[in-house]
């Protein structure tokens, strides 16, 4: 099995606000995240598909293809946009870089997964190069559950 | 649903290795450069990867501030600015970077508010990396010793 990862950068804004809560509530768990006016990162997607190498081509997925799924599937609809405005799963969840990653790996999957011998095993989002999230899908096991650790 | 939040911290310390279960020339045999009685430093970069659900009402596995925080006082306030070899964890462990990696993890497991310690990763310069998903019986043992002289 091999692991392969393809980078990509987009920019856009956010706020974290959950309306059930006060505004005292919303900035004592969010703090300056919970300015209404928003703000913005630039952030790195980096998705990671495993599989076998083909044998002919030897690769596991062509990454120009990659490239072409994360951009039409990403890309256009979240570079140089604001989440919590204009991108329609976060109507309602608030954009922390966790559901970004969620959300990233719902957009990538059905595309990956139709494409012969790969499957989406990561998907990462760094808000900044210190901060990230990951998500490796609803099959993911926490550690502790027997199953083996480290392969991504 | 389980997610993973990563975060990336910087602290600053000396270490030499050396084995006192070596001859002097097995130790510069085994660690070159690095056996110089001296010492020397790294910027080391300490990666921590923590995994849990989502809480739907914040949309986050941790706060990073409480995150923060366990970081800031169980790792970073112990060892940025120090001598490793002085560090009583260090006293019969070689402060390889192996070692300081399983050290970091045994301290921050079950130490984190709402979720699991999936890895800590320790750069310990731009070309080395060491990552571990677990401590390890040798600084379970230690690190037990040192919390029943604390309580």
């Amino acid at each position: 099995m091999i692991f392969l990862t393809r980078r990509a950068t987009f920019s856009a804004s956010h706020y974290y606000w959950n309306p059930a809560w006060s505004e005292e509530e919303n900035l004592r768990v969010f703090g300056r995240c919970a300015n209404r006016n928003g703000h913005g990162h630039n952030y790195t997607l980096e998705v990671t598909v495993a599989g076998e190498p083909d044998r002919t081509t030897g690769f596991v997925v062509d990454l120009k293809w990659l490239k072409d799924v994360i951009e039409e599937r990403i890309m256009t609809a979240w570079d140089h946009r604001h989440f919590n405005l204009e991108v329609p799963e976060f109507a309602s969840t608030i954009p922390t870089s966790e559901n970004i990653a969620i959300a990233a790996w719902q957009r990538l999957e059905p595309a990956i997964t139709s494409a012969a011998g790969a499957q989406l095993a990561r998907v990462r989002v760094y808000e900044t190069p210190d901060i990230f999230a990951e998500y490796r899908g609803s099959r993911d096991v926490q550690l502790g559950e027997g199953q083996s650790r480290g392969e991504i | 649903m389980t997610a993973y939040f990563g975060r990336r911290y910087t602290l600053s310390a000396s270490h030499r290795l050396h084995s006192d279960a070596l001859t002097p020339a097995e130790n510069a045999a085994a660690y070159g450069k690095c056996n110089n009685p001296h010492g020397h430093g790294h910027n080391y970069v300490i990666e921590v990867l923590v995994g849990g659900p989502v809480a739907p009402e914040t949309g986050m596995v941790v706060n990073l501030v409480d995150l923060d925080s366990v970081v800031r006082t169980r790792v970073l306030d112990r060892f940025d600015h120090a001598n490793l070899n002085l560090d009583p964890l260090f006293t019969s462990l070689v402060p390889t970077t192996e070692n300081l990696c399983r050290a970091i993890f045994k301290l921050l497991a079950g130490a984190l508010p709402t979720a699991t310690l999936e890895y800590v990763r320790v750069e310990e310069t731009e070309n080395n990396f060491f990552q571990c998903y677990n401590a390890g019986p040798e600084l379970d043992e230690l690190i037990a010793r040192e919390s029943a002289v604390v309580s």
